[in-house]
């Protein structure tokens, strides 16, 4: 698998907030069928990296390269067009209209008289929410009336079914309880099993590291190494989030102490 | 097939709430409370002003003073429910206002002479188009420059209200073009009897229609379907209201001068006991009624009125599922101003004269109708339904103080207080079945 061209490549990425370097020299890579885990602690610059591929933000220099080739990501469209779907921290869901609405947001299904077609679009959310919670009834109600579990659900359903080629996961599991939890793992490697690439952020070592292919640890903006979790111990990862130091299992990046 | 539920048993139901249930089956609950309102303000007034209120005469300058407001509420809705504001809207109908009358006194008259077939549409365009332009222009400093709406719409209640004397060094201009005057109602305003039952009739059809086929679509997608009898309730009283109208615009007689008039007009004798010729339906609450329709379209069909509640529900979420939220609200703003421009055309040719002063607090009687019709402040909620609603109970309520001779100052302290204890009691019905 490692003789594939990477499904999306981020080379040198940086940007800048008001002089501070949010995300600095940055590369990551991903490949069909990849989990990897993105690292660090809070403000370590992980979900300012996955916004400049979701299109959020534009870098202020850097590439990305999906399929290998090279691309601009200049809106949440363009990554969307190159098959990059995001399920974001704060699940980015409009709280005042349904699960229909919101999944298909941007997207929306329209008759042959461009009017929305909500009958379908409830349809095929039926569908594919019957995937991922068979239980979930509450298709008219607006989804801030949801549970935290079931709102997750929705996110997760607006970035799969569109069939995402890369998904972003940016702390899917936060705030879900232990059965959710569980029920998120299988649903990633169900997905990986389907030959798409997934980033998986979070800043707890242990959702990740049974998960992950490999992982890649950020501090400070900067990239401390990248590791297969086969080399590397979860006591090393932790070491290389708290002080970062690079263990000998891992590729050292731009970010990792010297000695 | 286990998401199609046609019918959910009985112990299912019992377990979710009333407001649950009756959003299933597509039914707000919050409508019937406000016509119940709406219903406490005309009996009461009725009956202080011993049987006046209810009058053909009383309802059908209701209904035109109504249209005004109501139009412009329609936009108001869309604004307030992208979390932001509009208060230059009564300025930019003086403005607007003042445009129009130059344009079909002063301007067409010299170029095509006066009373021209065309004057009133090239005025009602040029409304429109100019109400539009100023709204974009205001939307854009909102939306790119990001300038707050409420800073851009107060600049814009000084900015057009001078604007509006300006065009005239404060003249008065009238009278207004004789085909331009029935968008304001009045006599000739009215459509006459005949052609109000083809319109009241025809909506009834609508209505009907559009019922069987939203039930067919959800009878092919087996979603949960309201009860036939209740159904037909519905169209029995959707189509009540219409006929109702109708009777009463058509029940409310031309004055005997003007009936003689027109009688006479088409060439037929006038018989010595008089002769009852209705008024109709009035142009003014026409356009509005089509407008409010329109707007409810664009709002819940369309693509453009899923982006503006998705923008108020969350406007970082729209912008991330790749929704250009800053043209969305631009648009608008450019909506409200169309709007405007309509509802300046309205109120000019009802007073028959553009005056500086037109539309002089409207702002805040079209906020205070799309607040008391439901519209949430805080973005994401609202309907036009609800909106013109709510330009009826403030109209109502004002145009029954007048009948039973309230004074105006004490109008207004009534008015407020009514706007406060509105939406006072429709938070706490929120929180009890939101």
């Amino acid at each position: 698998m490692d003789m594939t061209t990477p499904l999306v490549e981020m080379r040198d990425i940086s940007i800048a907030f008001g002089g501070i370097k949010a995300v600095d020299a940055v590369s990551v890579d991903l490949k069909a069928g990849e989990v990897v885990g993105l690292l660090g602690h809070n403000g370590a610059g992980k979900s300012t990296l996955i916004k400049i591929l979701s299109g959020a933000y534009q870098a202020d220099s850097g590439e990305i390269r999906v399929g290998g080739e090279l691309v601009s990501i200049g809106s949440p469209r363009d990554a969307k067009r190159h098959g990059i779907e995001t399920i974001y921290q704060t699940l980015a869901l409009a709280d005042n209209v349904d699960a229909a609405a919101n999944i298909f947001l941007g997207r929306e299904l329209l008759t042959p008289w461009h009017t929305l077609d909500d009958s379908t679009m409830e349809a095929e959310t039926r569908k594919v929410m019957g995937r991922l919670n068979p239980h979930f009834r509450r298709f008219k109600e607006p989804v801030k009336a949801l549970s935290g579990g079931q709102r997750q659900s929705v996110a997760i359903a607006r970035a799969i079914y569109f069939n995402a080629r890369v998904l972003i996961m940016d702390e899917p599991t936060a705030a879900l309880g232990p059965a959710e939890t569980k029920q998120v793992a299988e649903l990633i490697l169900e997905l990986k099993r389907q030959g798409i690439g997934i980033f998986l952020i979070s800043h707890d070592l242990h959702d990740v590291f049974d998960l992950a292919d490999r992982v890649s640890v950020m501090k400070n903006g900067r990239v401390v190494g990248t590791a297969r979790t086969s080399d590397v111990t979860q006591d090393e990862v932790l070491g290389m989030i708290i002080s970062g130091k690079c263990p000998t299992g891992a590729v050292p990046g731009p970010g990792a102490l010297r000695d | 097939m286990t998401e199609a539920a046609p019918a959910p048993s009985k112990a299912g139901e019992s377990g979710r709430s009333l407001s649950d249930q009756l959003r299933e089956i597509e039914f707000d609950p919050r409508m019937i409370g406000m016509v119940a309102a709406l219903a406490a303000i005309w009996l009461g007034f009725n009956w202080l002003s011993d049987g006046a209120f209810l009058s053909s005469r009383n309802l059908w300058n209701l209904l035109v003073q109504t249209s005004s407001i109501a139009v412009m509420a329609c936009g108001m809705v869309l604004v307030i429910v992208t979390r932001n504001i509009d208060l230059s809207v009564g300025s930019m109908l003086g403005f607007v206002g003042m445009v129009v009358g130059l344009i079909q006194v002063r301007l067409l008259p010299e170029l095509w002479g006066f009373e021209h077939p065309l004057t009133w549409l090239v005025s009602l365009l040029a409304a429109i188009a100019l109400g539009s332009a100023i709204g974009l222009f205001q939307g854009a400093l909102i939306a790119w420059l990001a300038i707050p709406s409420f800073i851009v719409t107060l600049g814009g209640l000084l900015v057009w209200r001078g604007a509006a004397w300006w065009v005239t060094q404060g003249q008065t201009i009238a009278p207004m073009d004789s085909r331009f005057r029935p968008l304001g109602g009045g006599v000739e305003g009215a459509i006459g009897t005949t052609a109000s039952w083809v319109i009241g009739l025809a909506i009834c059809a609508l209505i009907c229609v559009a019922m069987v086929f939203a039930r067919r679509r959800r009878v092919r997608f087996r979603f949960s379907l309201r009860p036939l009898w209740a159904e037909i309730v519905m169209a029995v009283l959707a189509c009540g209201v219409v006929i109702a109208t109708v009777m009463i615009a058509n029940s409310y007689a031309l004055p005997v001068g003007i009936a003689r008039r027109v009688t006479e007009a088409k060439g037929l004798p006038w018989p010595p006991g008089g002769l009852f010729i209705g008024h109709g339906l009035a142009v003014p609450v026409l356009i509005a009624l089509a407008v409010g329709v329109a707007i409810t379209f664009l709002t819940t069909r369309l693509r453009f009125g899923r982006y503006v509640f998705a923008i108020g529900g969350n406007p970082e979420a729209a912008q991330l599922s790749g929704v250009n939220t800053r043209k969305v609200v631009m648009l608008v703003y450019g909506l409200m101003g169309a709007l405007v421009g309509i509802s300046a055309c309205i109120a000019t040719a009802r007073l028959d004269a553009a005056t500086n002063s037109a539309g002089a607090l409207d702002e805040l009687y079209v906020i205070a109708a799309a607040v008391i019709g439901g519209t949430s402040l805080a973005g994401g909620v609202g309907t036009i339904a609800g909106a013109m609603l709510g330009a009826l109970v403030m109209q109502s309520l004002q145009s029954g103080m007048v009948l039973i001779g309230v004074d105006t100052p004490l109008q207004n302290i009534v008015v407020g207080f009514v706007l406060v204890v509105a939406v006072w009691l429709d938070g706490l019905y929120r929180k009890r079945l939101g």
